[in-house]
This record gives C-alpha cells, sequence and structure tokens, in this order.
C-alpha cells in the first residue's frame, strides 16, 4: 500500500465508522492530537481541542459504543476529504506525510465544514503503514467552536 | 411580558417557567437588566500585566477592550468609535499607545479620549472636545481578577461578591506567594442553548451519572494510573472520569451552598487525592513545602484543609480553585451561548502542578473533550425540550424546604445534590429584572 492509499484507507475507516479497525493503525506510542493554537509545539504547557495518547484515544472509541454516549448516539457522519499528499520526510522506516483535509460533518440537524493541515508521521510495517503520530491543525481551532465528538 | 408583575410570575419557590429560557424578549430584558446591571468578570490582571497592554471580551452585548491604562489602573473602554461606530480595536488582545479607527482614522489614548482627528477643520473644534470612547463605568479588582458593571450606580464590588469572595481567596491563597498567571490557552466552546444551563449544571452533583455514564464507563475499564515515578499523561483524565462515578451516597454527603446574589459553591467530591493534594505524592509535598514557606504552616494549613469544587459567580462565571480554571459565560442569544475557559498557573509551584492543569483542562473542559461534549449535547436538548409549549414548568424541587440558612449569609442545600442554588440563583434573577 503506498501513503496516498493508506491515508484513503484510514479516512475510509473513519467514513464508515469502523473506528476500532481504525484504532489498530495506531502504533502502541501514538499521539492524536488536534491543538488548539496556531503553530502550537507544545502539548504539555498548552491545551489542545484533543490530545490523546494511545490509551485515551481507545477511551474515544469505547465511549461510542457505550448506550449512553449522548453526543455520539448517534455518531456525526462525515466525508473525509484527504487532498495536497506529500511525503516531507523519510528517514529509516518513517515517513512524515503532510496531507489537506475537507471534512464535512453532519448531525442533529447541524452540518459543518472543517479544514485542517493534517501532518501524519507513519512507520512501515508488513506492507503497510502504522501511525505513530497524526496532527491535525484546524484553520478554525482557535474559534468559537460546538462541542467536538468526531475523529478527524 | 415587560411588565414586573408578569416577570415575578415566571419565577416560584419550587419551579420555573420555561419562558425564562425560551423567550426571546425575555433574554433582550435581561441582557440589559442583569448584564447591564451587574458585575461582570471580564477576565484576570495577568492578561494585562504592561500600560498599553489590552484584551477584548463582551459584556452582554457590549464589545469592550480591557486595557492597562497605567501602572495602577485599568480601564474598560466600549469597542465602538464616536464617530461611525466601527470597533476601534481588533478582537482578541496586544498592546497599544492609541485606538486608531480603521475607518476614518480617530485615534484615542488608553483612557480613551480622543487624541487626534484627520481632516479637523471640517469640524467646529468645541464639539470634539469632549468626545472619547465610552468608558464603561465601574470596574474593581478583586485579588487580581477584573470585574465591570454597566451601571453607574449599585452594590460595590465587595458587597456583590459577599460570601463568595472566600472562594476567590482560596483561589488565590493556594498560589505560594499569592501569585497566578492566565495560561496555557483558551478554550471557546459554543452551544444553541440559553446561557443560564451552564450555570444550573456547574453545581449539579446528580447529574454526573447520568450525563457522563459514557466517560465514567470507558475510564474504568482503562489501565491503572501509575505510581508516582510511573505515571502516564492518561492519569489524570482516567482518575477524574473515575472520580465522576462517585457514588450517590458520596454526591449527598458533600454539601451546597448559595448566596442572596445567586452566587454558589459545592464541596469537593474527590476521594483519589492524586487529584486534589493528597500529600504522599511528591509533587504535593514540595508544593506544600513552598506554601508554607510563604505563608507559614498554620496558614498553609487553613488554605488546604478549604475543600470547593466549583463556585459559580452569577451572572457569567464559574471557576474552580483545585485545578485552577475560569469559566466566563457569553450570552449571544436566548438560544446561543459561548463559554471562555481559561487556565490559571501557579507562579511559584512545582511545573508538574501546572501540566496536571492542562491534562485536566483538556480531558475535563476541551472543545474535544471525553466528558464536556455530553454537557453540550444535554444543554441543547434541555433547550429543545423547553421550546416545547404544552408543558410550561421546569421543575426544581430537589431538597426544596429544608434549605439551612448559615451564619455567614449563606444557604446551605439539604445535601450535597441540594437544588437550593438554582433556586437562589433564579431568586437573584428576579432581583435584577424587577428592580426598578
Amino acid at each position: 500500500m503506498n501513503v496516498e492509499q493508506f491515508l484513503y484507507h484510514e479516512a475510509r475507516l473513519l467514513d464508515t465508522h469502523q473506528l476500532e479497525a481504525w484504532l489498530e493503525l495506531f502504533t502502541a506510542d501514538a499521539v492524536y492530537w488536534v491543538p488548539l493554537e496556531r503553530e502550537q509545539r507544545d502539548a504539555q504547557h498548552t491545551s489542545s481541542l484533543i490530545y490523546d495518547d494511545r490509551t485515551l484515544l481507545g477511551l474515544r472509541v469505547q465511549q461510542a459504543c457505550h448506550p449512553r454516549a449522548h453526543a455520539r448516539l448517534p455518531l456525526a457522519r462525515t466525508v473525509h476529504q484527504v487532498s495536497n499528499v506529500s511525503i516531507i520526510e523519510e528517514a529509516g522506516d518513517e515517513l512524515k506525510v503532510a496531507s489537506t483535509l475537507a471534512l464535512i460533518e453532519w448531525r442533529n440537524e447541524k452540518q459543518r465544514l472543517w479544514g485542517a493541515l493534517v501532518e501524519h508521521r507513519l512507520r512501515r510495517a508488513n506492507g503497510s503503514f502504522r501511525i505513530a503520530h497524526k496532527r491535525v491543525e484546524l484553520v478554525n481551532s482557535e474559534g468559537e467552536l460546538d462541542g467536538i465528538a468526531i475523529l478527524f | 411580558m415587560a411588565a414586573n408583575e408578569q416577570l415575578a410570575m415566571l419565577v416560584q419557590p419550587d419551579r420555573v417557567h420555561r419562558a425564562v429560557y425560551a423567550d426571546a424578549g425575555v433574554f433582550d430584558l435581561e441582557m440589559e437588566r442583569i448584564f447591564g446591571r451587574a458585575w461582570l468578570v471580564l477576565g484576570h490582571a495577568s492578561q494585562v500585566p504592561k500600560p498599553g497592554d489590552y484584551f477584548t471580551t463582551r459584556m452582554g452585548r457590549e464589545p469592550v477592550i480591557v486595557v492597562r491604562k497605567d501602572a495602577d489602573a485599568i480601564g474598560v473602554l466600549v469597542n465602538r468609535c464616536a464617530h461611525r461606530g466601527a470597533t476601534v480595536c481588533a478582537e482578541g488582545r496586544g498592546h497599544v499607545e492609541r485606538f486608531v479607527c480603521p475607518y476614518h482614522g480617530w485615534s484615542y489614548d488608553r483612557s480613551g479620549a480622543l487624541r487626534a482627528v484627520p481632516v479637523p477643520g471640517g469640524y467646529d473644534k468645541k464639539k470634539l472636545e469632549n468626545i472619547s470612547l465610552t468608558p464603561v463605568p465601574r470596574v474593581a479588582v478583586y485579588r487580581g481578577f477584573i470585574f465591570a458593571s454597566l451601571a453607574a450606580g449599585g452594590p460595590s464590588l465587595e458587597e456583590f461578591l459577599g460570601p463568595a469572595r472566600s472562594s476567590f481567596d482560596d483561589l488565590v491563597d493556594r498560589a505560594p506567594g499569592g501569585e497566578l498567571e492566565v495560561a496555557g490557552g483558551v478554550f471557546k466552546h459554543a452551544y444553541n442553548g440559553n446561557w443560564k444551563l451552564v450555570l444550573e449544571n456547574h453545581l449539579d452533583g446528580a447529574h454526573p451519572l447520568y450525563v457522563h455514564a459514557s466517560s465514567i464507563a470507558a475510564a474504568r475499564g482503562a489501565p491503572e494510573p501509575g505510581a508516582p515515578g510511573a505515571e502516564h499523561y492518561f492519569d489524570i483524565a482516567v482518575r477524574q472520569m473515575r472520580q465522576n462515578g462517585a457514588p450517590e451516597a458520596l454526591w449527598e454527603s458533600i454539601g451546597v451552598w448559595a448566596t442572596p446574589r445567586g452566587h454558589g459553591w459545592l464541596g469537593d467530591y474527590h476521594t483519589d487525592k492524586r487529584l486534589t493534594g493528597g500529600e504522599d505524592h511528591p509533587v504535593f509535598k514540595e508544593y506544600k513545602k513552598k506554601l508554607i514557606q510563604k505563608a507559614g504552616q498554620a496558614e498553609a494549613e487553613r488554605i488546604l484543609a478549604v475543600t470547593r469544587w466549583n463556585t459559580i459567580i452569577y451572572p457569567n462565571c464559574s471557576f474552580m480553585s483545585q485545578f485552577r480554571q475560569l469559566r466566563i459565560i457569553h450570552p449571544l442569544a436566548v438560544d446561543r451561548s459561548v463559554i471562555y475557559t481559561y487556565s490559571f498557573r501557579m507562579k511559584d509551584a512545582p511545573e508538574q502542578m501546572f501540566r496536571d492543569t492542562i491534562a485536566f483542562a483538556n480531558v475535563v473542559n476541551g472543545t474535544g473533550s471525553l466528558v464536556l461534549a455530553d454537557d453540550l449535547e444535554v444543554y441543547e436538548r434541555l433547550q429543545r425540550g423547553l421550546a416545547s409549549g404544552t408543558a410550561e414548568w421546569v421543575y426544581l424541587g430537589r431538597g426544596y424546604g429544608r434549605d439551612a440558612d448559615e451564619a455567614d449569609g449563606t444557604r446551605r442545600g439539604a445535601s450535597g445534590t441540594s437544588e437550593v442554588f438554582i433556586r437562589a440563583q433564579l431568586q437573584a434573577w428576579l432581583g435584577y429584572m424587577t428592580q426598578r
């Protein structure tokens, strides 16, 4: 699988609500990060819209399956449109990949359009990849936002 | 609707009419009579440390600029040019010598006085003399927290805060040397619901087991948090979400207090002392040592013996001292609100305590939080239900008839899950709304 196909595969898992399979794409030491501030580099001393280690990301997926997950019942329907994919760094088994994301979300008569610069750090594994780090820089991260109960 | 007699009928001892949350005419009156009268929390002095530093915010519908005029004085100006009405200052924060209107270049100093007008020959000089940005009439600071009121008269800030001053004291006293600063970014989360819903939720000990059932369940299945020296990033989140699942009897046993002006606070419900200062943890040991150095042994013991969770300052603020979170509520419309959440750093405390603050803010107050997203969903469901005209009343009877008046002027609920604080908020609401 090449890098583009892998990112499309990841998007497809999210859009078809195969969250457990999506979670499996991440390494045990993975970080999933949606920063709060523009060009934020530090997640320890500045808050983030989402900053999940692999354990918290797992809880996020589990929560979505709970019968009283109010903000996630039903899960929002989404389209993740991934484009402008480019490999910006390659060292050993690890690649840094930049892409852009246009995401349409619909739930409870609210439709939202998200745009983001995305950076994946991918590790080669068994002819495919696993995600060691995913950073989603939303263009409106510093704006007044309704609650977020989707995965980017 | 405007007649005071009609407004008075909306709030009864143990119930409130849905119009208080759903009627756009009531909302217009609230902006005038509550947000136009009460002291509102605007921020903290650390946001404007140097003369010329400013940030913009809202007071009800008024866009305002909070600016440090000089070393001793903070001013609040309505962000509206006296000429044609444009905001003179872009939203956000920064540093200025002059506020210059983008439309025709009228410029104002930090006190709001008009200093220069291009093409001055076009004006009668006398008429320009008394023009300025409109200053908000009353500004006061309590222990570093900036308040302002759009009303020229009314109770002093200290009188307004009353017994709730002790919660600000708690927040500030906990910092060794009393030094706090806003740090770590601002969450701005919005919902399609009335502004009062959030104030009625933050002291509600009966909601976590239901609203947060899914995050509690997920956290219970999580790996165990580590011992000191082997801790993980996820520990604070998992511990806090588990704590939200405290049994009903624990929620019942903590206290909840309200004041006649609608302020109130909830006792702490944490049995997990890694979250709220267990002394056997090395970080808290170091912290306590610093606190004792600054405040002395006896005062440090007194400070740490205060165990409060959220405090509400009616009508626009909710904060807590244990993880130093402060939320400012901005009503946008009868069914639309936005909440700004700030974290504070204790300047002279161990750095790990601020990292814990950030981890806590992310899981509890973050826009993408496992916890908050369910609160926001429930606020929106409340608003949808309250739009229904077939049932008129909201029932607020939990603990009613068993509230106890205490010596310091507070009223204590019969148990930690009493709705005494909502009843007090609505009495304060009625006071503002019908005051002549």
